[in-house]
Formats: structure tokens, C-alpha cells, sequence
């Protein structure tokens, strides 16, 4: 099917972060990239449906939220691989985010509940505006402001119930994950 | 997307202080750790932006569009 360039080239600019917000959401790369793969041909054999002069951004995102809500409702018995392949993609990880807090990080979102955790990633990481993180979810304003301050409030004790290391990862550590290939 | 560099960081209490006052404490952890939490939030997502588009996607949207291998990026 014919598609106007411009809408190309939209949709391709959307793609790195419509990758972002799908590893963010469920946590493991190769998911991540099928679920970017699905959103994309779902997005271009309806392309007819995207209103011209409207966020790309926003539309794609919506499809792959819905998407992954669907997916995550076959797959609930699935054990989550928090950990995933994260390592493969992050080696890049800049050195003041220090690799032990940055996975305690990653494991600590990875249990907040779906809702939150999406609203969080829309709003905190996507740049969405509350309206525009509410219109992709389907939900009302306060619902998304709601649901990002229980995640901000959740994730917070996450990190802190285990925090007596404060963060950070020690020496050791930190020799080993720099001397780690994968 | 938006450019955002992470804020400085905070000198963090000694264990020894926290101990003597545990609602301070709890209320001095929380900001500290929201603040950490939006640094990593964002490094982590804009960590996976900087790798642009990967070429099975940029390929598939070119097949789609019928526009075969030109123009990939």
C-alpha cells in the first residue's frame, strides 16, 4: 500500500521511542522488539485510520499499549523476565547511574502493577503530557496523575526497603560487572 | 523526544543520622530516591532511543510502502 512520505517518515521517527516505551513496559528486549514489530504492521495496514496534522507518536504508542494489554492477559502465568536481555542493550549505561542500582531499578519497575507502570514510563520517561498519557490508556486525567504518583510512591519504597547499601554498586562489584562481557 | 540531562546528586545522610530520626528520615529518603528513580527512569528509556531504528524495522516500513531497499533511515 501506497503511504504518503511524510506519514513514513513519521512513523519511523516514532520508531526509537515507541522501542523504549515497549522495553520500559514489559522488560525484556527480544518481547520488546516483537511487540515494536506487531505495533508496525498493525499501524501500517490501518494507516488509513491516522487523522493527518494528529501526534504519530501518541497513535503508535496507543496500538502498542493496547497491544501489550492484550498479550499480557494471555501470557499472566508467564514468569516475567525482569532481567531479560537488558544487559545486551544497556553495555552503554552512562557510569553515574551506577549497574547494581540500575538493575534494582529495573526489577523494582518491573513489579509495580501494568497501569502504573505504563502511566509512569508515558509521563515520566515518554514526555506525554497527563492528557495525552490519559487519551493513549483510555482513561480519565486524574487516573493517569493517580496512577503515577502510586508508582513514584511504590517504586520509591522498592528501592528503599533494601537500601542499606544505600546506592550504588561497591568496588567489587563494580570490578566484576566492568570485567563482565555479557 | 525531550533532551534531559539528570540533576546533580545529593550527598546522601549516614546511617547513624537516619537512625536518630525515622519520619526525617523517611521523608529525606523519599525525595532522594524520586529524584534517583526520575534519573534512571529516563536513563534507562533514552538509553534504548539513542539506538535509533534498527534496520528490521526500518526495512519492514520501507517493504510496506513498496519502496523496497531505498532510503532505509
Amino acid at each position: 500500500m501506497p503511504m504518503d512520505e511524510s506519514v513514513r517518515k513519521a512513523v519511523l521517527a516514532a520508531v526509537p521511542s515507541l522501542r523504549a516505551f515497549a522495553i520500559s513496559l514489559c522488560g525484556n528486549v527480544d518481547r520488546a522488539d516483537d511487540l515494536v514489530q506487531e505495533t508496525l504492521l498493525r499501524a501500517l495496514a490501518n494507516i488509513d485510520s491516522f487523522q493527518p496534522g494528529t501526534n504519530m507518536s501518541a497513535w503508535l504508542f496507543t496500538i502498542l499499549r493496547n497491544h501489550f494489554r492484550s498479550e499480557y492477559r494471555k501470557r499472566r502465568r508467564e514468569v516475567e523476565d525482569s532481567e531479560g536481555r537488558y544487559a545486551e542493550t544497556l553495555k552503554t549505561q552512562p557510569e553515574q547511574h551506577g549497574q547494581v542500582e540500575f538493575r534494582e531499578f529495573r526489577e523494582a519497575l518491573a513489579q509495580l502493577p501494568t497501569d502504573q507502570r505504563e502511566a509512569l514510563i508515558l509521563v515520566g520517561a515518554s514526555g506525554f503530557s497527563y492528557e495525552e498519557a490519559a487519551h493513549i490508556c483510555g482513561c480519565a486525567v486524574g487516573t493517569i496523575k493517580s496512577r503515577v504518583n502510586r508508582a513514584r510512591t511504590r517504586l520509591a519504597e522498592l528501592m528503599s526497603i533494601d537500601g542499606s547499601t544505600d546506592f550504588g554498586p561497591d568496588e567489587q562489584t563494580r570490578a566484576v560487572l566492568a570485567g563482565s562481557g555479557d | 523526544m525531550n533532551e534531559r540531562k539528570p540533576t546533580g546528586q545529593q550527598p546522601m545522610e549516614t546511617t547513624a543520622q537516619r537512625q536518630k530520626k525515622p519520619h526525617a528520615k523517611a521523608a529525606k529518603l523519599g525525595r532522594e530516591v524520586q529524584a534517583r528513580l526520575g534519573q534512571q527512569l529516563r536513563a534507562m528509556y533514552d538509553e534504548v532511543v539513542h539506538q535509533g531504528v534498527p534496520d528490521r524495522f526500518a526495512e519492514l516500513i520501507n517493504r510496506l510502502n513498496g519502496n523496497g531497499n531505498k532510503d532505509k533511515h
